[in-house]
């Protein structure tokens, strides 16, 4: 089913000896294509896929691996270049410790090998001139649900074998330490760590949740449930219920915040479904769902109300700011 | 007619607050008018039983600048149909879907029959009656969501779903229809299976609806259900 070995034989790219957690193809996502019920998946945490991409000197949307929690293991068999970003894990490569945020060389026969996340949950893996996978409705992203993109529309799993382009070295480069995300830590002495607050634009419904429920929504905090994936996290604290009991189906945007009749909060994200017809909140920006999709089950999360105006400000700074970033040379 | 926020880079039309035809027409026309914009500004769109979900560059448009563009679509819109309303001009296209009733593609066909009170027969007659809308493409690739299905033949999903509902089966659930574009979970009333693809990954346009469209359906017989690609 693949189209990505029409070729031949003698590709030579990665074989990924052990998926982990779960490991998926990603680019920038499937846009577009909600009419005919196709979501949009690519990466929980744009941010670090971007910056993956551009430390191998690639297109920012180029295709990589997403690696949730970890436990990752692949073979190159030609050389390349690599980064590995997001969420903080041990990387070796050969069983020698290497640095994330950074460009790597590898050569045919290395072996990448990624521990568990020790903070965040989303680990990118870029390699230069991105894998060669074939797109789907223009977007290679994997969204297992829909069996679309990837390669087949799964996950990888032990054996898959993934084309790479031919190497054209480009300039080593580091991403600088204080230009990097600090993620939520994973041991469970440190998961009540406090973070900045989830930005949410009210919108949708909210007028159909009582003073005192936003009120409470708001000033309370939420802890992330067991049930996160890509498609949403929900999450569990006060309850928080809107007066409308039934609804027509409507769009659902990404970082909606959807409230079933149990009152508990559903972030949805890259994976949801495209409609849906639960009361919604608002939405979280989109900058904030990377931030949530980095947390795993145990972490606290609080929110805030800002303006559609705050929200266009928010996202017009933090995207000068990120244009600023100078990424420092290791040649 | 509401503009409301949906989230940072997302506003929501509301036409009406229940499903209609005058409201379906307006979500027809006005994704019809937004369409060229895909991937140009805007960077997708859901049309639903009666809301419009536009996602946009903010880039290139803010909440408010899209808002007031919006604005003057909507009433160019309501002015032209204003002006057709006499006419067939400008109505969403009709698409008809055959269906084998057969009892081995109709599973509840029989159990649907006896608790409405009618023949099978009689069903399949008022299904084949009905022209339906499009309301919504959404829960899996390629699934629509059609409707109004008469009174007389609605029947509630069934209390204990089906692990795998074939492909293209014709299913009823309250006074809604559909066809499973693939095989899946699902605790509609099957009663029939249609031989056209609803969702072909390949091909362009990959679905034969749209949101907004109008369906027939008209019953085949099993030869020409087998004919036309059906597997039973």
């Amino acid at each position: 089913m693949s189209t990505n070995n029409l070729s031949s034989q003698t590709k030579s790219g990665l074989i990924v000896n052990n998926p982990g957690v779960l490991a998926l193809v990603q680019d920038g996502g499937r846009l577009g294509q909600h009419r005919v019920g196709l979501t949009v998946g690519g990466p929980m945490d744009p941010f670090a896929f971007r910056w993956a991409n551009r430390l191998c000197g690639n297109d920012d949307n180029a295709s990589v691996i997403e690696v949730s929690i970890g436990g990752f293991v692949a073979e190159f068999t030609q050389a390349t270049q690599i980064a590995v970003t997001g969420a903080e894990v041990d990387v070796k490569l050969n069983n020698q410790a290497v640095e994330q945020w950074q460009t790597l060389s590898v050569n045919a026969g290395d072996v990448l090998k990624l521990g568990f996340a020790s903070a965040g949950c989303r680990i990118y893996i870029a390699v230069q001139g991105g894998l060669q996978v074939a797109p789907q409705f223009g977007s290679s992203a994997t969204v297992v649900r829909e069996k679309m993109g990837g390669l087949s529309g799964e996950a990888l799993s032990k054996g898959t074998s993934i084309e790479l382009a031919p190497l054209e070295a480009k300039p080593m480069l580091m991403m600088p330490e204080n230009s990097r995300p600090v993620y939520p830590q994973n041991s469970s002495s440190e998961k009540a760590y406090k973070i900045q607050p989830l930005r949410v634009v009210l919108g949708y419904q909210a007028d159909s949740f009582s003073r005192v429920d936003k009120a409470h929504f708001f000033s309370s905090e939420y802890t992330v449930s067991e049930r996160m994936d890509r498609m949403g996290y929900r999450l569990t604290g006060p309850e928080c219920r809107s007066t409308i009991s039934n609804m027509l189906s409507e769009g659902i945007c990404h970082g909606a915040i959807q409230l079933p009749p149990d009152g508990q909060p559903i972030i949805l994200l890259n994976d949801r479904q495209t409609i849906g017809g639960y009361p919604k909140l608002g939405s979280v920006m989109a900058r904030d769902t990377a931030r949530l999709a980095q947390m795993t089950q145990g972490n606290k999360v609080f929110f805030e109300a800002v303006t559609i105006e705050d929200a266009h400000a928010i996202n017009l700074l933090a995207e000068y700011k990120e244009s600023q970033i100078q990424l420092l040379s290791l040649d | 007619m509401k503009i409301e926020v949906a989230g940072e880079n997302a506003l929501i039309l509301y036409f009406s607050d229940e499903v209609s035809d005058a409201s379906s027409a307006q979500i027809y026309a006005m994704t019809q008018a937004l369409e060229a914009l895909v991937g140009d500004g805007i960077i997708d769109l859901v049309p639903s039983y009666a809301s419009l979900l536009i996602i946009f560059d903010h880039s290139r448009y803010n909440y408010y600048s899209l808002k007031q563009y919006l604005q003057t679509i909507i009433f160019q819109i309501e002015a032209a149909q204003q002006t057709n309303s006499n006419t067939e001009d400008g109505d969403a296209p009709i698409i008809t879907l055959p269906v084998y009733y057969g009892v081995e593609a109709a599973p509840d066909l029989e159990e649907l029959a006896i608790n409405a009170q009618l023949t099978t027969d009689e069903v399949i007659a008022i299904h084949q009656a009905g022209l339906y809308q499009v309301y919504a493409i959404g829960f899996a690739p390629g699934f629509a969501f059609l409707g109004q299905v008469d009174e007389r033949i609605a029947a509630p999903r069934k209390s204990t779903p089906r692990k795998a509902v074939p492909k293209g089966a014709v299913a009823i659930a309250d006074r809604q229809t559909a066809v499973y574009p693939s095989v899946s979970p699902g605790g509609w009333n099957l009663i029939g299976l249609c031989p056209v693809p609803m969702f072909e990954p390949l091909k362009t346009p990959s679905m034969p609806l749209a949101t907004g469209n109008k369906v027939k359906f008209e019953a085949i017989s099993k030869a020409e259900f087998i004919s036309m690609g059906g597997v039973l």
